[in-house]
Protein backbone atom coordinates (compact mmCIF):
# COMPACT_ATOMS: atom_id res chain seq x y z
CA UNK A 1 0.00 0.00 0.00
CA UNK A 2 1.29 3.45 -0.77
CA UNK A 3 1.97 5.90 1.98
CA UNK A 4 -1.57 7.63 2.19
CA UNK A 5 0.73 11.16 3.83
CA UNK A 6 2.53 11.22 0.73
CA UNK A 7 -0.73 11.56 -1.70
CA UNK A 8 -2.00 14.59 -3.12
CA UNK A 9 -5.66 15.84 -1.80
CA UNK A 10 -7.09 15.34 -5.45
CA UNK A 11 -5.87 12.10 -4.94
CA UNK A 12 -6.76 11.69 -1.36
CA UNK A 13 -10.38 12.29 -2.57
CA UNK A 14 -10.17 10.24 -5.65
CA UNK A 15 -8.80 7.27 -3.25
CA UNK A 16 -11.55 7.54 -0.89
CA UNK A 17 -14.31 7.65 -2.87
CA UNK A 18 -13.65 4.96 -5.15
CA UNK A 19 -12.65 2.96 -1.61
CA UNK A 20 -9.10 2.42 -2.80
CA UNK A 21 -8.82 3.33 1.63
CA UNK A 22 -11.62 4.65 3.84
CA UNK A 23 -11.41 8.30 5.08
CA UNK A 24 -10.81 6.63 8.56
CA UNK A 25 -7.53 5.52 6.96
CA UNK A 26 -6.65 8.15 5.09
CA UNK A 27 -7.40 10.25 8.87
CA UNK A 28 -5.30 7.15 10.65
CA UNK A 29 -2.08 7.68 8.44
CA UNK A 30 -1.94 11.03 9.05
CA UNK A 31 -2.70 11.52 12.73
CA UNK A 32 0.02 8.33 12.86
CA UNK A 33 2.57 10.86 11.09
CA UNK A 34 1.58 13.59 13.31
CA UNK A 35 2.69 11.58 16.19
CA UNK A 36 5.82 10.32 14.40
CA UNK A 37 7.24 13.86 13.59
CA UNK A 38 5.46 16.44 15.51
CA UNK A 39 7.54 16.56 18.45
CA UNK A 40 9.94 17.45 16.14
CA UNK A 41 8.31 20.45 14.00
CA UNK A 42 5.55 21.24 16.39
CA UNK A 43 3.31 22.34 13.60
CA UNK A 44 0.26 21.73 15.74
CA UNK A 45 -1.01 23.40 19.00
CA UNK A 46 -3.92 20.62 19.59
CA UNK A 47 -4.59 17.45 17.46
CA UNK A 48 -7.97 16.93 17.89
CA UNK A 49 -7.91 12.74 17.44
CA UNK A 50 -11.20 12.04 18.52
CA UNK A 51 -13.23 14.38 16.13
CA UNK A 52 -10.97 13.69 13.03
CA UNK A 53 -11.92 10.03 13.45
CA UNK A 54 -15.48 10.94 13.62
CA UNK A 55 -15.47 12.96 10.46
CA UNK A 56 -13.43 10.30 8.60
CA UNK A 57 -16.49 7.99 9.87
CA UNK A 58 -19.28 10.10 8.75
CA UNK A 59 -17.15 10.10 4.57
CA UNK A 60 -17.32 6.42 5.08
CA UNK A 61 -20.79 6.19 6.13
CA UNK A 62 -22.18 8.60 3.51
CA UNK A 63 -19.87 6.80 0.65
CA UNK A 64 -21.46 3.45 1.82
CA UNK A 65 -24.74 4.62 1.40
CA UNK A 66 -23.93 5.63 -1.93
CA UNK A 67 -24.05 9.67 -1.59
CA UNK A 68 -22.38 11.80 -3.81
CA UNK A 69 -19.23 13.11 -1.94
CA UNK A 70 -17.52 16.17 -2.44
CA UNK A 71 -14.43 17.03 -4.80
CA UNK A 72 -12.55 16.86 -1.29
CA UNK A 73 -14.83 14.30 1.03
CA UNK A 74 -12.23 12.67 3.64
CA UNK A 75 -9.44 14.54 2.76
CA UNK A 76 -7.35 15.67 6.33
CA UNK A 77 -6.74 19.74 6.99
CA UNK A 78 -5.16 21.60 9.20
CA UNK A 79 -6.76 24.40 10.43
CA UNK A 80 -5.04 27.80 11.54
CA UNK A 81 -5.29 28.58 15.42
CA UNK A 82 -7.32 31.88 14.16
CA UNK A 83 -10.34 30.47 12.96
CA UNK A 84 -13.21 29.29 15.84
CA UNK A 85 -14.02 25.68 15.96
CA UNK A 86 -17.22 24.54 18.39
CA UNK A 87 -15.86 22.62 21.04
CA UNK A 88 -11.99 22.52 20.27
CA UNK A 89 -9.79 25.21 21.71
CA UNK A 90 -8.95 28.40 19.55
CA UNK A 91 -5.78 30.53 21.20
CA UNK A 92 -4.24 32.40 17.47
CA UNK A 93 -1.64 31.66 19.65
CA UNK A 94 -1.92 33.66 22.35
CA UNK A 95 -1.78 33.15 26.16
CA UNK A 96 -4.74 35.77 26.65
CA UNK A 97 -7.24 32.98 24.64
CA UNK A 98 -5.30 29.74 26.33
CA UNK A 99 -8.30 27.32 27.73
CA UNK A 100 -10.69 29.22 25.28
CA UNK A 101 -13.43 26.83 24.01
CA UNK A 102 -15.71 28.56 21.44
CA UNK A 103 -19.22 28.33 21.48
CA UNK A 104 -19.69 28.26 17.78
CA UNK A 105 -17.75 27.68 14.59
CA UNK A 106 -16.12 30.11 11.91
CA UNK A 107 -17.97 29.90 8.42
CA UNK A 108 -14.56 29.02 6.71
CA UNK A 109 -15.16 25.61 9.64
CA UNK A 110 -18.19 25.28 8.93
CA UNK A 111 -17.45 25.05 4.93
CA UNK A 112 -14.62 22.75 5.70
CA UNK A 113 -16.74 20.07 7.75
CA UNK A 114 -19.87 20.56 4.75
CA UNK A 115 -17.61 19.47 2.45
CA UNK A 116 -16.46 16.58 4.56
CA UNK A 117 -12.88 17.61 4.73
CA UNK A 118 -11.25 16.16 8.08
CA UNK A 119 -9.92 18.56 10.12
CA UNK A 120 -7.14 17.04 11.85
CA UNK A 121 -6.51 19.83 14.42
CA UNK A 122 -5.38 23.78 15.05
CA UNK A 123 -1.94 25.06 13.64
CA UNK A 124 0.72 27.32 15.41
CA UNK A 125 0.81 30.66 14.67
CA UNK A 126 2.60 34.04 15.76
CA UNK A 127 0.38 35.28 18.34
CA UNK A 128 -2.99 37.12 16.46
CA UNK A 129 -1.24 36.93 13.32
CA UNK A 130 1.65 39.44 13.96
CA UNK A 131 4.89 37.68 12.83
CA UNK A 132 6.75 36.61 9.95
CA UNK A 133 8.52 33.31 11.21
CA UNK A 134 5.35 32.06 14.33
CA UNK A 135 8.70 32.94 16.57
CA UNK A 136 6.03 35.06 18.11
CA UNK A 137 3.69 32.36 19.45
CA UNK A 138 3.06 31.85 23.01
CA UNK A 139 2.87 28.46 22.78
CA UNK A 140 6.85 27.85 21.13
CA UNK A 141 8.04 28.25 17.49
CA UNK A 142 7.63 26.02 14.44
CA UNK A 143 10.62 24.21 12.49
CA UNK A 144 11.08 24.30 8.88
CA UNK A 145 10.56 20.86 7.59
CA UNK A 146 13.63 21.80 5.55
CA UNK A 147 15.97 22.60 8.21
CA UNK A 148 14.57 22.72 11.62
CA UNK A 149 16.69 25.38 13.10
CA UNK A 150 15.14 27.68 10.51
CA UNK A 151 11.49 29.47 10.26
CA UNK A 152 8.70 27.96 8.30
CA UNK A 153 7.47 31.57 7.96
CA UNK A 154 4.61 33.49 9.60
CA UNK A 155 2.26 33.95 10.60
CA UNK A 156 0.72 30.94 9.62
CA UNK A 157 4.09 28.49 9.99
CA UNK A 158 2.20 25.82 11.73
CA UNK A 159 0.30 25.62 8.60
CA UNK A 160 2.83 25.49 6.43
CA UNK A 161 5.01 23.28 8.40
CA UNK A 162 2.11 20.74 8.09
CA UNK A 163 1.82 20.20 4.61
CA UNK A 164 5.97 20.19 4.23
CA UNK A 165 6.56 17.30 6.65
CA UNK A 166 3.44 15.57 5.12
CA UNK A 167 1.24 15.90 8.11
CA UNK A 168 -1.54 17.36 6.08
CA UNK A 169 -2.24 17.41 2.34
CA UNK A 170 -4.34 20.38 3.05
CA UNK A 171 -4.39 23.21 5.66
CA UNK A 172 -5.81 26.64 6.12
CA UNK A 173 -4.23 30.53 6.62
CA UNK A 174 -4.52 33.99 6.82
CA UNK A 175 -2.65 36.27 4.86
CA UNK A 176 -2.81 40.14 6.40
CA UNK A 177 0.06 41.12 4.80
CA UNK A 178 1.71 37.90 3.74
CA UNK A 179 0.92 35.12 6.13
CA UNK A 180 -0.36 32.38 3.70
CA UNK A 181 2.25 33.32 0.77
CA UNK A 182 6.16 33.67 2.89
CA UNK A 183 5.16 30.75 4.91
CA UNK A 184 4.41 28.99 1.32
CA UNK A 185 7.74 30.11 0.07
CA UNK A 186 9.95 29.21 2.23
CA UNK A 187 8.51 25.78 2.64
CA UNK A 188 8.53 24.82 -0.46
CA UNK A 189 4.37 24.62 -0.75
CA UNK A 190 1.79 26.34 -2.47
CA UNK A 191 -0.38 29.24 -0.97
CA UNK A 192 -3.07 31.84 -1.65
CA UNK A 193 -4.47 35.03 -0.64
CA UNK A 194 -7.89 35.49 -2.38
CA UNK A 195 -9.00 38.54 -3.35
CA UNK A 196 -10.33 40.56 -0.49
CA UNK A 197 -14.21 39.52 0.97
CA UNK A 198 -13.44 36.13 -1.47
CA UNK A 199 -13.44 34.24 1.91
CA UNK A 200 -15.46 34.94 5.27
CA UNK A 201 -13.90 36.54 7.93
CA UNK A 202 -16.72 35.78 10.36
CA UNK A 203 -15.26 33.18 13.50
CA UNK A 204 -11.85 34.75 12.51
CA UNK A 205 -10.36 36.07 15.02
CA UNK A 206 -9.51 39.86 13.79
CA UNK A 207 -5.92 41.59 13.82
CA UNK A 208 -6.49 44.03 10.78
CA UNK A 209 -9.85 43.81 9.76
CA UNK A 210 -9.39 45.66 6.28
CA UNK A 211 -6.64 43.36 5.45
CA UNK A 212 -7.23 39.94 7.16
CA UNK A 213 -8.01 37.53 4.53
CA UNK A 214 -7.95 33.73 4.90
CA UNK A 215 -7.00 31.52 2.46
CA UNK A 216 -6.08 27.87 1.02
CA UNK A 217 -2.49 26.55 1.74
CA UNK A 218 -1.82 23.17 -0.44
CA UNK A 219 1.06 21.25 -2.01
CA UNK A 220 -0.14 21.36 -5.50
CA UNK A 221 -1.93 24.68 -7.31
CA UNK A 222 -4.81 22.03 -7.89
CA UNK A 223 -5.11 21.30 -4.69
CA UNK A 224 -5.07 24.72 -3.51
CA UNK A 225 -8.01 25.37 -6.59
CA UNK A 226 -10.32 22.99 -4.62
CA UNK A 227 -9.60 23.76 -1.28
CA UNK A 228 -10.47 27.31 -2.16
CA UNK A 229 -13.25 26.60 -4.34
CA UNK A 230 -14.77 25.14 -0.92
CA UNK A 231 -14.46 27.41 1.32
CA UNK A 232 -15.05 31.16 -0.97
CA UNK A 233 -18.23 32.48 -1.31
CA UNK A 234 -20.46 34.84 -0.16
CA UNK A 235 -21.27 34.45 3.53
CA UNK A 236 -24.08 36.87 4.72
CA UNK A 237 -21.85 36.97 8.64
CA UNK A 238 -18.92 39.04 7.00
CA UNK A 239 -19.98 42.61 6.05
CA UNK A 240 -17.10 42.89 3.76
CA UNK A 241 -17.97 39.43 2.12
CA UNK A 242 -17.97 39.54 -1.93
CA UNK A 243 -21.85 39.09 -3.27
CA UNK A 244 -20.42 37.44 -6.75
CA UNK A 245 -19.64 34.23 -8.08
CA UNK A 246 -16.56 32.41 -7.23
CA UNK A 247 -13.59 33.13 -9.75
CA UNK A 248 -13.25 29.33 -11.39
CA UNK A 249 -10.29 28.32 -10.11
CA UNK A 250 -10.50 24.89 -10.23
CA UNK A 251 -10.87 24.71 -14.05
CA UNK A 252 -8.12 27.14 -14.13
CA UNK A 253 -5.67 24.86 -12.15
CA UNK A 254 -6.82 22.18 -14.65
CA UNK A 255 -6.03 24.22 -17.34
CA UNK A 256 -2.20 25.98 -16.93
CA UNK A 257 -1.17 27.83 -19.68
CA UNK A 258 0.49 31.35 -19.93
CA UNK A 259 0.22 31.53 -23.85
CA UNK A 260 -0.02 34.97 -25.18
CA UNK A 261 -0.30 36.33 -21.32
CA UNK A 262 1.17 39.39 -20.65
CA UNK A 263 2.96 38.97 -17.43
CA UNK A 264 4.66 42.22 -15.78
CA UNK A 265 7.95 41.87 -13.64
CA UNK A 266 7.49 44.69 -11.09
CA UNK A 267 10.93 46.66 -11.22
CA UNK A 268 10.91 47.63 -7.69
CA UNK A 269 10.95 43.95 -6.02
CA UNK A 270 14.87 43.52 -6.06
CA UNK A 271 18.10 44.98 -5.62
CA UNK A 272 19.51 45.92 -2.15
CA UNK A 273 17.86 43.40 0.79
CA UNK A 274 17.04 40.86 -1.71
CA UNK A 275 19.12 37.34 -1.44
CA UNK A 276 21.02 36.55 -5.05
CA UNK A 277 19.89 32.88 -4.75
CA UNK A 278 16.58 34.17 -4.56
CA UNK A 279 16.58 36.70 -7.37
CA UNK A 280 18.45 34.11 -9.38
CA UNK A 281 15.23 31.45 -9.15
CA UNK A 282 12.60 34.53 -9.95
CA UNK A 283 14.87 35.59 -13.21
CA UNK A 284 15.15 31.44 -14.00
CA UNK A 285 10.88 31.63 -13.45
CA UNK A 286 10.82 34.73 -15.86
CA UNK A 287 13.14 33.30 -18.26
CA UNK A 288 10.36 30.02 -18.40
CA UNK A 289 7.35 32.03 -18.67
CA UNK A 290 8.81 33.57 -21.50
CA UNK A 291 9.75 30.14 -22.86
CA UNK A 292 5.87 28.99 -22.51
CA UNK A 293 4.53 31.48 -24.61
CA UNK A 294 4.07 34.81 -21.98
CA UNK A 295 5.47 38.47 -22.88
CA UNK A 296 7.30 39.80 -20.25
CA UNK A 297 6.77 43.27 -19.74
CA UNK A 298 9.02 45.70 -16.96
CA UNK A 299 6.31 47.58 -14.84
CA UNK A 300 6.94 50.21 -12.74
CA UNK A 301 4.96 50.78 -9.57
CA UNK A 302 7.23 54.15 -7.27
CA UNK A 303 4.72 53.72 -4.39
CA UNK A 304 5.19 50.34 -3.81
CA UNK A 305 8.41 51.64 -1.61
CA UNK A 306 5.83 53.23 1.08
CA UNK A 307 4.51 49.55 1.04
CA UNK A 308 5.68 48.76 4.15
CA UNK A 309 5.93 51.73 6.24
CA UNK A 310 2.36 52.62 5.47
CA UNK A 311 1.15 48.84 6.28
CA UNK A 312 2.94 49.25 9.98
CA UNK A 313 0.95 52.23 10.72
CA UNK A 314 -2.42 50.86 9.38
CA UNK A 315 -2.66 47.39 10.60
CA UNK A 316 -1.61 48.01 13.71
CA UNK A 317 -3.46 51.17 14.26
CA UNK A 318 -6.67 48.46 13.13
CA UNK A 319 -5.08 46.10 15.98
CA UNK A 320 -5.05 48.43 17.95
CA UNK A 321 -9.02 48.84 18.06
CA UNK A 322 -9.20 45.29 17.46
CA UNK A 323 -7.41 43.85 20.48
CA UNK A 324 -9.42 46.17 22.77
CA UNK A 325 -12.27 43.39 22.78
CA UNK A 326 -9.60 41.38 24.93
CA UNK A 327 -10.99 42.79 28.48
CA UNK A 328 -10.93 40.25 30.72
CA UNK A 329 -14.55 40.13 31.36
CA UNK A 330 -16.40 37.85 29.18
CA UNK A 331 -14.01 35.32 27.72
CA UNK A 332 -10.49 34.46 28.02
CA UNK A 333 -7.56 35.32 30.52
CA UNK A 334 -8.70 37.35 33.56
CA UNK A 335 -5.96 38.43 35.99
CA UNK A 336 -5.64 39.94 39.40
CA UNK A 337 -8.95 39.87 40.60
CA UNK A 338 -8.41 39.47 44.05
CA UNK A 339 -11.72 41.28 45.04
CA UNK A 340 -9.52 44.80 45.59
CA UNK A 341 -9.12 46.42 42.35
CA UNK A 342 -11.31 47.76 39.87
CA UNK A 343 -12.29 45.88 36.85
CA UNK A 344 -9.98 48.68 34.94
CA UNK A 345 -7.08 47.69 36.55
CA UNK A 346 -7.88 43.87 36.56
CA UNK A 347 -8.16 44.84 32.42
CA UNK A 348 -4.50 45.70 32.37
CA UNK A 349 -3.35 43.22 34.32
CA UNK A 350 -4.53 41.09 31.90
CA UNK A 351 -3.84 42.36 28.74
CA UNK A 352 -0.39 42.78 29.88
CA UNK A 353 0.10 39.25 31.28
CA UNK A 354 -1.70 37.69 28.37
CA UNK A 355 -0.34 39.51 25.48
CA UNK A 356 3.15 38.65 24.14
CA UNK A 357 6.35 41.83 23.01
CA UNK A 358 4.79 41.75 19.54
CA UNK A 359 1.56 42.48 20.15
CA UNK A 360 2.04 44.78 22.82
CA UNK A 361 4.82 46.42 20.50
CA UNK A 362 1.70 47.07 18.25
CA UNK A 363 -0.85 47.88 19.95
CA UNK A 364 1.24 51.02 21.35
CA UNK A 365 2.51 52.00 17.68
CA UNK A 366 -0.98 51.77 17.10
CA UNK A 367 -2.84 53.71 19.49
CA UNK A 368 0.53 56.20 18.77
CA UNK A 369 -0.51 56.39 15.31
CA UNK A 370 -4.29 57.18 15.81
CA UNK A 371 -3.08 59.77 18.36
CA UNK A 372 -4.62 63.28 18.07
CA UNK A 373 -1.19 64.96 17.65
CA UNK A 374 -0.43 62.23 14.97
CA UNK A 375 -3.08 60.75 13.16
CA UNK A 376 -2.83 63.36 9.94
CA UNK A 377 1.23 62.67 9.67
CA UNK A 378 1.16 58.79 10.37
CA UNK A 379 -2.53 57.28 9.87
CA UNK A 380 -3.72 60.12 7.35
CA UNK A 381 -0.61 60.03 5.43
CA UNK A 382 -0.55 56.14 5.33
CA UNK A 383 -3.93 55.68 4.12
CA UNK A 384 -2.84 58.33 1.22
CA UNK A 385 0.07 55.73 0.14
CA UNK A 386 -2.91 53.20 0.04
CA UNK A 387 -4.47 55.12 -2.64
CA UNK A 388 -1.15 55.17 -4.69
CA UNK A 389 -0.58 52.04 -4.13
CA UNK A 390 -3.51 50.66 -5.65
CA UNK A 391 -3.16 53.71 -8.40
CA UNK A 392 -0.09 52.00 -9.22
CA UNK A 393 -1.81 48.34 -9.28
CA UNK A 394 -5.29 49.81 -11.20
CA UNK A 395 -2.22 51.43 -14.05
CA UNK A 396 0.06 48.04 -14.23
CA UNK A 397 -3.43 46.03 -14.99
CA UNK A 398 -4.30 48.33 -17.53
CA UNK A 399 -1.25 46.99 -19.24
CA UNK A 400 -0.31 43.17 -17.72
CA UNK A 401 -2.73 40.44 -17.09
CA UNK A 402 -0.91 39.56 -13.79
CA UNK A 403 2.14 40.74 -12.11
CA UNK A 404 4.96 38.21 -10.85
CA UNK A 405 8.00 38.56 -8.15
CA UNK A 406 9.69 37.11 -5.49
CA UNK A 407 7.33 36.18 -2.64
CA UNK A 408 10.19 36.69 0.04
CA UNK A 409 13.70 38.87 -0.08
CA UNK A 410 15.14 36.11 1.44
CA UNK A 411 14.89 32.07 1.86
CA UNK A 412 14.32 30.96 5.96
CA UNK A 413 16.51 32.53 8.10
CA UNK A 414 17.57 30.95 11.40
CA UNK A 415 14.86 30.91 14.28
CA UNK A 416 16.22 33.76 16.91
CA UNK A 417 17.92 35.64 14.26
CA UNK A 418 15.32 38.59 13.83
CA UNK A 419 13.55 38.45 17.17
CA UNK A 420 15.24 41.39 19.15
CA UNK A 421 15.10 43.27 15.75
CA UNK A 422 11.12 43.95 14.66
CA UNK A 423 12.00 46.16 11.49
CA UNK A 424 14.26 43.29 10.27
CA UNK A 425 11.64 40.88 10.75
CA UNK A 426 9.18 43.36 8.78
CA UNK A 427 10.91 43.03 5.81
CA UNK A 428 10.42 39.18 5.21
CA UNK A 429 7.36 41.08 4.16
CA UNK A 430 8.30 43.47 1.41
CA UNK A 431 6.64 41.84 -1.83
CA UNK A 432 3.80 40.83 -0.39
CA UNK A 433 2.42 43.52 1.45
CA UNK A 434 0.80 45.69 -1.70
CA UNK A 435 -1.46 43.30 -2.50
CA UNK A 436 -3.06 43.33 1.06
CA UNK A 437 -3.41 47.33 0.69
CA UNK A 438 -5.11 47.14 -2.69
CA UNK A 439 -6.77 43.99 -1.55
CA UNK A 440 -6.66 41.93 -4.84
CA UNK A 441 -5.61 38.07 -5.43
CA UNK A 442 -2.24 36.53 -4.96
CA UNK A 443 -0.28 33.29 -4.74
CA UNK A 444 3.32 32.17 -3.78
CA UNK A 445 4.38 29.01 -6.17
CA UNK A 446 7.70 27.12 -5.65
CA UNK A 447 10.51 27.86 -8.08
CA UNK A 448 13.01 25.91 -7.16
CA UNK A 449 15.86 26.20 -3.91
CA UNK A 450 18.51 28.74 -3.59
CA UNK A 451 21.98 28.04 -4.58
CA UNK A 452 23.72 28.64 -1.95
CA UNK A 453 21.60 27.30 0.92
CA UNK A 454 19.79 24.48 -0.61
CA UNK A 455 16.31 26.27 0.89
CA UNK A 456 12.65 26.83 -0.90
CA UNK A 457 11.93 30.12 -3.13
CA UNK A 458 8.85 31.08 -3.55
CA UNK A 459 7.51 33.02 -7.19
CA UNK A 460 4.58 35.37 -6.12
CA UNK A 461 1.66 35.89 -8.61
CA UNK A 462 -0.74 39.07 -8.32
CA UNK A 463 -3.85 39.53 -10.29
CA UNK A 464 -6.23 41.55 -10.12
CA UNK A 465 -9.09 41.91 -7.24
CA UNK A 466 -12.00 39.36 -8.60
CA UNK A 467 -9.46 37.91 -11.33
CA UNK A 468 -8.30 34.89 -9.03
CA UNK A 469 -8.68 32.63 -11.29
CA UNK A 470 -5.52 33.66 -13.16
CA UNK A 471 -3.60 33.05 -10.21
CA UNK A 472 -4.00 29.57 -10.99
CA UNK A 473 -3.73 29.49 -14.69
CA UNK A 474 -0.18 30.55 -14.32
CA UNK A 475 0.68 28.77 -10.93
CA UNK A 476 -0.29 25.72 -12.70
CA UNK A 477 2.00 26.46 -15.86
CA UNK A 478 4.95 27.38 -13.66
CA UNK A 479 4.62 24.42 -11.22
CA UNK A 480 3.80 21.65 -14.74
CA UNK A 481 7.17 23.31 -16.25
CA UNK A 482 9.23 23.15 -13.05
CA UNK A 483 8.06 20.02 -11.92
CA UNK A 484 9.23 18.45 -15.27
CA UNK A 485 12.54 20.17 -15.43
CA UNK A 486 12.94 18.62 -11.75
CA UNK A 487 11.72 15.86 -12.54
CA UNK A 488 9.58 15.48 -9.08
CA UNK A 489 7.92 18.15 -7.12
CA UNK A 490 10.11 20.72 -5.16
CA UNK A 491 9.40 19.16 -2.07
CA UNK A 492 11.06 15.61 -2.35
CA UNK A 493 13.82 17.14 -1.98
CA UNK A 494 13.03 17.81 1.43
CA UNK A 495 15.51 16.28 4.01
CA UNK A 496 13.34 12.81 5.73
CA UNK A 497 12.65 13.79 9.36
CA UNK B 1 9.51 63.51 12.64
CA UNK B 2 10.10 63.26 16.49
CA UNK B 3 11.07 60.18 18.48
CA UNK B 4 9.31 58.55 20.87
CA UNK B 5 10.16 59.15 25.10
CA UNK B 6 9.96 56.38 27.44
CA UNK B 7 7.16 58.67 29.27
CA UNK B 8 4.77 58.85 25.59
CA UNK B 9 5.00 54.80 25.48
CA UNK B 10 4.13 54.79 29.36
CA UNK B 11 1.08 57.33 28.30
CA UNK B 12 0.55 54.91 25.54
CA UNK B 13 0.82 51.47 27.62
CA UNK B 14 -2.17 53.48 30.36
CA UNK B 15 -4.50 54.64 26.79
CA UNK B 16 -4.12 51.14 25.71
CA UNK B 17 -4.89 49.34 29.35
CA UNK B 18 -1.80 47.88 29.78
CA UNK B 19 0.24 47.46 32.83
CA UNK B 20 4.03 47.73 31.12
CA UNK B 21 6.93 47.27 33.50
CA UNK B 22 9.99 49.38 33.98
CA UNK B 23 12.11 46.99 31.77
CA UNK B 24 9.52 47.04 28.94
CA UNK B 25 9.34 50.76 29.04
CA UNK B 26 13.13 51.05 27.82
CA UNK B 27 12.97 48.47 25.68
CA UNK B 28 9.59 49.30 23.79
CA UNK B 29 10.69 52.66 23.35
CA UNK B 30 13.91 52.27 21.95
CA UNK B 31 12.25 49.76 19.55
CA UNK B 32 9.48 51.60 18.71
CA UNK B 33 11.56 54.67 18.27
CA UNK B 34 13.46 53.40 15.32
CA UNK B 35 10.17 51.72 13.93
CA UNK B 36 7.99 55.28 14.02
CA UNK B 37 11.87 56.56 12.14
CA UNK B 38 11.40 53.94 9.84
CA UNK B 39 7.35 54.36 8.74
CA UNK B 40 7.59 58.16 9.36
CA UNK B 41 8.42 58.26 5.69
CA UNK B 42 4.84 57.76 4.45
CA UNK B 43 4.50 61.92 5.49
CA UNK B 44 6.30 62.47 2.31
CA UNK B 45 3.15 62.17 0.75
CA UNK B 46 1.44 64.44 3.63
CA UNK B 47 0.53 67.06 1.36
CA UNK B 48 -0.35 65.60 -1.49
CA UNK B 49 -3.88 65.80 -2.78
CA UNK B 50 -4.36 62.23 -2.72
CA UNK B 51 -7.95 61.25 -0.91
CA UNK B 52 -7.45 58.47 1.36
CA UNK B 53 -8.54 54.88 0.88
CA UNK B 54 -9.56 52.98 4.81
CA UNK B 55 -10.96 50.04 2.72
CA UNK B 56 -9.91 48.45 -0.37
CA UNK B 57 -13.45 47.43 -0.81
CA UNK B 58 -16.20 49.91 -1.85
CA UNK B 59 -18.33 49.36 1.63
CA UNK B 60 -22.29 49.37 2.13
CA UNK B 61 -24.25 48.85 4.70
CA UNK B 62 -25.27 45.64 5.23
CA UNK B 63 -29.06 45.13 6.41
CA UNK B 64 -31.21 41.98 7.21
CA UNK B 65 -34.48 41.67 7.76
CA UNK B 66 -35.12 41.84 11.93
CA UNK B 67 -36.39 38.72 12.74
CA UNK B 68 -36.06 36.05 15.16
CA UNK B 69 -33.44 33.18 14.68
CA UNK B 70 -31.27 30.71 16.55
CA UNK B 71 -28.81 32.00 18.29
CA UNK B 72 -26.44 31.19 21.24
CA UNK B 73 -27.57 30.01 24.58
CA UNK B 74 -26.75 32.11 27.56
CA UNK B 75 -25.10 28.98 28.58
CA UNK B 76 -22.88 28.98 25.73
CA UNK B 77 -22.65 32.35 26.12
CA UNK B 78 -21.67 32.76 29.60
CA UNK B 79 -19.05 29.37 28.59
CA UNK B 80 -15.51 31.17 28.31
CA UNK B 81 -16.90 33.76 31.06
CA UNK B 82 -13.73 34.07 33.96
CA UNK B 83 -16.97 33.83 35.93
CA UNK B 84 -20.58 34.53 36.16
CA UNK B 85 -23.72 34.58 38.50
CA UNK B 86 -26.97 34.13 37.99
CA UNK B 87 -26.57 34.27 33.88
CA UNK B 88 -24.68 36.99 33.87
CA UNK B 89 -20.99 38.02 33.24
CA UNK B 90 -19.68 38.98 36.86
CA UNK B 91 -16.82 41.45 36.51
CA UNK B 92 -14.82 43.35 39.06
CA UNK B 93 -16.12 46.87 40.61
CA UNK B 94 -16.74 49.13 37.98
CA UNK B 95 -17.75 52.58 39.90
CA UNK B 96 -16.02 53.88 43.03
CA UNK B 97 -17.48 53.17 46.34
CA UNK B 98 -19.79 56.19 47.16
Amino acid sequence: MTDLTRLTAAETADVVATGKASAVEVAQAHLDRIGAVDEKVHAFLHVDTEGALDAARAVDERRAKGEKLGPLAGVPLALKDIFTTKGIPTTVGSKILDGWIPPYDATVTKRLKDAGIVILGKTNMDEFAMGSSTENSAYGPTGNPWDLTRIPGGSGGGSSAALASYQAPLAIGTDTGGSIRQPAAVTGTVGVKPTYGGVSRYGMVAFSSSLDQGGPCARTVLDAALLHEAIAGHDPLDSTSIDAPVPAVVEAARNGNVKGMRIGVVKEFGGEGYQAGVMQRFNESVELLRELGAEIVEISCPSFKLALPAYYLIAPSEASSNLARFDAMRYGLRVGDDGTKSAEEVTALTREAGFGDEVKRRIILGTYALSSGYYDAYYGSAQKVRTLISRDFEAAFGTVDVLVSPTTPTTAFPIGERVDDPMAMYLADLCTIPSNLAGNAAMSVPCGLAPEDGLPVGLQIIAPAMADDRLYRVGAAVEAAFTGRWGHPLLEEAPAL
Amino acid sequence: MPGITREEVAHLGRLSRLELKDEELDHFAEQLDVIIGAVARVSEVAGEDVPPTSHALPLTNVMRPDEVRPSLTAAEALSGAPAQEQQRFKVPQILGED
